[in-house]
């Protein structure tokens, strides 16, 4: 098809669209052509503006039976050599994370979508939350390395789906792409970007006798077989050596399970990404993600207004955390504002990286997001030294 | 016919070598279905580089490590999961499931149901060997009743599942059930599923000799495949006229079959149309 036919091509580069729907126009930009999902609030847009938008372009949309089963179908697309994303809440993420451990192991590339709402359990549906944060470092059981992103406006949401992408199929890993209630239903404009680098992943070339699936050096992505390209390859959730089969031969776990939890160690640089305002003198940093992120940014302009030094560090990546650029940032800093959703999993992150001496939280779990007069209000009294 | 091709079937073709010996018990009725599966898939001339082999977890999940093709182990209960993620994905690819008992009907019970009822091109296999043998011996939905197992140390006092009943009423475009005994029956029925236009679901009636025979006094492996033709199932309990033989066998054979569209064509197709009107729009 000629560019100048493709039903994308008659649509605005500016679109006025919720965050829910910049994710969907992301993943369509980044080369994803399956999804499979379930319905669940406040992510169901997502499913619905791909269950269209993805036949458009030749790919495939399943609403499946259950949380499980869409991640799982998602995983066989993607063995199958499809870009597959699926998108959920708190309550479908818990589910999603027995397929997720399975992506983490056999080093599957996919992208999920946590819009996190209120918990425990069914918590409050309409509701914004960041108390996912730990569960999608930590949610499925064994050790295993994820990559986890928090867009914090609708545009960025946009282009940190695309990222997601890029980063799963270069690093053969589940991404997460975490953000909130309140910026999923948020509506703003989007810059469609045209020619978004869309990442490949590494496929195996080269003789059948010679391929060996998970033969890599350490710090490197090995190379994928596609089924029907005649490598005829295995794939397991077990322990597995090189060639893909299972074993329980010690050296060889250690080697493969050992190359597979540091295989992101050598590559942090190019997977952090963080955004600093007014860091350099303050004497107070705030570190926040998503609308608490936003709301601390008024903050920051209000407690500057008034002569206060204070900035504010928000992690783009969230897992692996930015350690070296937090410690950068709050180098001078004499105290440590952590604004949040929930009663502490971004500070205990913060305080393990600074120590607890200098770190305070502002913690809110009522369903509504922080005001900026809050934050502005805290970060005032730890400024003058009175927390 | 299939026994008509036996001569020219060398199963040593369709497995990997270097896995050999395999796992499984002495006497285990797995081995059997997989060469028939193997055989079937013989007749059927089918291209190992173009064939998907997707299995859970237990005894069955195991078998497709042996298969030379492109195959996938994957969770508890979840092939049939994975393998419509794949299958719909990558159309050109022939997508086999190998499941058991308990993960097809127990953990996995959700997604067979809604597999038959999407009928999506995929070939399911149940092994059915009544018993969670890999754990060690534990009850499965389809246990006989009054069956022994570690977990029913009293004689097993659940109903039996009929998965070829669950599987008719839900849908599915094809569902058949044959015992080990009858290996050409097996593959018959196996290759006359693998060319159903839609999903297929064919229950393979299977044993466990060291596990389940053994914790229930069934004797060897012979005695116990000879079981499939006597007292084995539940059914025996009920309206017997002349033991061992039993009046009402459990059925095997072709049990349902129907035309109902496949749903990766049928999707393709309202794609097409979803994709055409978008052009149109854009062209205004």
């Amino acid at each position: 098809m000629n560019a100048a036919d493709s039903p994308l091509a008659a649509r605005p580069a500016v679109q006025l669209v919720s965050g829910n729907h910049a994710c969907a126009l992301g993943a369509v930009a980044a080369g994803c052509r399956f999804f499979a999902g379930y319905p669940i609030t406040p992510s169901s847009e997502i499913a619905e503006r791909l269950s269209r938008a993805l036949p458009e372009v030749d790919g495939v949309f399943v609403q499946m039976e259950d949380e499980l089963a869409s991640m799982a179908a998602v995983i066989g697309a993607s063995m199958g050599g499809v870009k597959a994303m699926t998108a959920t809440s708190g309550p479908g993420f818990s589910l999603k994370q027995e397929n997720l451990g399975y992506a983490a192991g056999a080093e599957i590339p996919c992208v999920i979508v946590n819009v996190m709402r209120g918990g425990p359990s069914t918590g409050m549906p309409t509701r914004p939350s960041q108390a996912d944060i730990m569960q999608s470092r930590w949610g499925s059981h064994g050790d295993y390395p994820i990559i986890v992103l928090t867009p914090a406006s609708v545009r960025e949401i946009y282009t940190e789906t695309i990222r997601a992408f890029a980063l799963a199929e270069k690093f053969r890993t589940p991404v997460i792409l975490l953000y909130d209630q309140a910026i999923a239903q948020l509506t703003e404009t989007v810059q469609l970007g045209d020619g978004m680098p869309c990442a490949e992943r590494l496929w195996a070339s080269g003789a059948r006798e010679a391929y060996r699936p998970y033969a890599a050096a350490p710090g490197a992505v090995p190379a994928m077989a596609r089924p029907g390209d005649g490598y005829r390859s295995h794939t397991t959730g077990l322990n597995h050596a090189e060639d893909g089969f299972p074993t329980q031969h010690p050296e060889t776990v250690e080697r493969n399970l050992g190359r597979l939890l540091t295989k992101l160690d050598s590559h942090l640089e190019e997977i952090a990404s963080w955004e600093c305002i007014d860091c350099e003198d303050a004497d107070v940093l705030i570190v926040a993600i998503g609308i608490s992120a936003r709301a601390s940014r008024r903050a920051l302009e209000q407690c500057r207004s008034r002569g206060l030094r204070v900035g504010l560090f928000r992690p783009l990546t969230l897992w692996p955390f930015p350690e070296n650029a937090l410690q950068a940032a709050a180098a001078h800093a004499r105290s440590v504002l952590v604004p949040e959703l929930n009663t502490g999993q971004l500070r205990l992150e913060v305080e393990r990286l600074l120590g607890r001496d200098r770190v305070a939280g502002l913690h809110r779990i009522d369903g509504e997001p922080i005001a900026p007069e809050q934050i502005a209000a805290r970060a005032e009294s730890l400024a003058k030294g009175t927390p | 016919m299939i026994v008509d091709s036996a001569p020219a079937f060398d199963v040593r073709e369709y497995l990997r070598k270097e896995m050999m010996p395999h796992f499984l018990c002495p006497g285990c009725g797995h081995g059997i279905a997989l060469r028939a599966l193997l055989w079937a898939l013989h007749e059927l001339k089918v291209d190992k580089d173009k064939l998907a082999v997707v299995s859970g977890i237990g005894c069955a999940g195991r078998l497709s490590a042996y298969i030379d093709a492109s195959t996938f182990h994957v969770t508890h209960g979840r092939p049939l999961a994975y393998a419509t993620g794949l299958a719909l994905a990558r159309p050109d690819l022939r997508v086999v499931v190998i499941s058991g008992d308990g993960d097809c009907l127990a953990i996995g019970g959700n997604h067979l149901i809604h597999a038959c009822r999407r009928n999506l091109k995929i070939t399911c296999l149940m092994l059915n060997n009544e018993v969670y043998g890999m754990t060690g011996g534990q009850v499965s939905p389809t246990t006989s009743e009054m069956r022994v197992t570690t977990t029913t140390p009293l004689g097993n006092s659940e109903p039996h599942f009929d998965a070829c009943a669950l599987a008719a009423a839900a849908g599915a475009g094809f569902v058949g059930r044959e015992g080990t005994r009858h290996v050409p029956k097996l593959a018959e029925l196996m290759l006359a599923g693998l060319e159903h236009p839609g999903f297929s679901f064919i229950e393979v009636l299977s044993d466990c000799t060291e596990i389940f025979g053994r914790k229930n006094e069934m004797g060897s492996s012979s005695e116990m495949i000879l079981r499939q033709k006597s007292e084995l199932r539940p059914e025996a309990y009920r309206d017997t006229v002349d033991t061992p033989f039993r009046a009402n066998e459990l059925p095997t054979g072709v049990l349902a079959k129907n035309a109902r569209p496949e749903y990766g064509a049928a999707y393709r197709k309202a794609a097409a149309a979803i994709k055409a009107a978008a052009a149109k729009k854009g062209r205004k």
